[in-house]
């Protein structure tokens, strides 16, 4: 049984403030850098910003024990398979952060050697805008994502097969706006 | 064998005695250097027109695509600009902007500049897109502080201008002269200076930065100034200066509370 087949009462509505505040204080991120905003991402993790102070201080070498995958670069295509391999091989609950312009659309590089956008790969929570983002930004959008692990349900993502039915899904916006992951496949950009 | 086990620890030891570095960031901030690229401001004339003319020059010299401009004529009973046409849509999409500040070199009439404000996220594509409503400052010159948007004091100012690092022909004789116009809600700005000598550090904020990186320089890249007894020299000077600062000042503040009562 896992958590989701929980029914909600008051004591379980506790203990998912507990999970989540667990959650939220030990968030640790794959060593995964791509690009320049690596540089960024690992001065994140030294004295000036010291990202342990968030309880994430751990880059984890093996996507096993990651939480959270900073995709800090651009995304080649040949790198597309890789970053969903890594993706796919951490446990959930996982999140991801897109940091940076390239990782986010792509950025300047609007070319065929370049994913637009690594939401076409794996679902993207939280996208840190910059080029690169400052360690204040890549701060800024952990806390974002710190919001949205408190605020959010402790089970990710219920798919359809899981609940049993289809959930509704929200209009789509206009047509570049892809906020579906599970509409996509690996190999085959757009 | 007992001293070369301690020995390991030398590091360690030598950096217990040292100040701390790290900035507590959400309460804490390191200062922005005063020419930080940052989220984009459309600015407004004293009157209250925007100074953009929709001429999309911004559009076409921007690298990455992210500008999305519109012009469209101005109504003649009520004009938005003081030019032909307006922008009346006018959107940077921040996922793809690298604050490259070409914009900035590209726009005819100082419209568009770039405040510091640099810790935004988001948690969908749409959010990222801002418009002209957002983009526009206030009537008083300041740039809008959006609830998403993390503005701290000091991170608003002069961002209505922006300044080259030499002068717009590149003549070494234009350097460290202010070369725009002033700035709605800020005045003129002082000017920046490079080789010359000429130049006005605490105006600009450069050197309250340059202050504080230097503690953690490596040995070679302290300025010579800096080093021996000249450097002694002027920490001393520094610190009597800090001191008479801090003694004028508290003395104008037990005479204003004087008055106060």
């Amino acid at each position: 049984m896992g958590l989701e087949d929980l029914q909600h009462n008051f004591l379980t509505g506790r203990l998912e403030d507990l999970v989540k505040w667990a959650r939220r204080n030990s968030v640790w991120p794959a060593t995964f850098g791509l690009a320049c905003c690596a540089i960024e991402m690992m001065s994140l993790g030294a004295a000036d910003f010291d990202i342990s102070r968030l309880g994430m201080e751990v880059f984890r070498a093996s996507p096993r024990q990651a939480d959270l995958m900073i995709v800090a670069g651009r995304v080649s295509q040949k790198m597309a398979p890789v970053l969903r391999q890594v993706y796919d091989q951490m446990m959930e609950p996982k999140w991801v952060i897109s940091m940076g312009v390239c990782a986010s659309t792509g950025g300047m590089f609007n070319n065929y050697a370049i994913v637009q956008g690594v939401d076409q790969i794996v679902p993207v929570d939280v996208y840190a805008p910059g080029c690169p983002p400052s360690p204040e930004t890549l701060l800024h959008a952990i806390l974002t994502l710190h919001e949205k692990i408190r605020s959010g349900e402790i089970t990710r993502r219920p798919r359809a097969e899981q609940s049993g039915s289809e959930p509704a899904r929200p209009e789509r916006p206009a047509g570049w706006l892809l906020e579906d992951p599970d509409a996509l496949r690996v190999g085959t950009p757009r | 064998m007992a001293l070369g086990f301690l020995g390991g620890f030398k590091l360690t030891f030598e950096h217990l005695g040292r100040r701390r570095v790290t900035r507590q960031y959400p309460d804490e901030k390191r200062p922005k250097q005063p020419r930080q690229h940052g989220r984009h401001v459309l600015n407004r004339y004293e009157d209250g027109m925007e100074k953009c003319i929709g001429c999309e020059l911004c559009a076409g010299v921007c690298p990455a695509d992210c500008i999305y401009v519109r012009g469209l004529d101005n109504p003649p009973d009520h004009p938005v600009s003081p030019g032909e046409r307006y922008g009346y849509i006018y959107e940077i999409n921040y996922l793809r902007c690298i604050h490259c500040d070409l914009c900035v070199e590209a726009c005819p009439t100082e419209a568009i500049t770039e405040s510091k404000l640099f810790e935004f996220s988001f948690t969908n594509r749409a959010d990222a897109i801002y418009t002209r409503d957002e983009l526009l400052v206030g009537d008083d010159g300041r740039p809008q502080r959006l609830p998403w948007e993390d503005w701290r004091p000091g991170d608003d100012l002069l961002t209505s201008g922006w300044m080259r690092a030499t002068s717009p022909s590149g003549a070494a004789a234009y350097e460290g002269e202010v070369q725009w116009s002033g700035e709605l809600g800020y005045g003129v700005r002082a000017p920046e200076g490079g080789q010359s000598g000429r130049r006005d550090d605490v105006a600009t904020g450069t050197k309250s930065l340059r202050e504080v990186m230097e503690a953690h320089l490596v040995p070679e890249d302290i300025p010579i100034e800096h080093l021996g007894l000249r450097g002694r020299l002027a920490r001393a000077k520094e610190s009597a200066r800090k001191k008479r600062d801090k003694l004028v000042s508290s003395r104008r503040r037990r005479t204003e509370a004087r008055v106060g009562r």
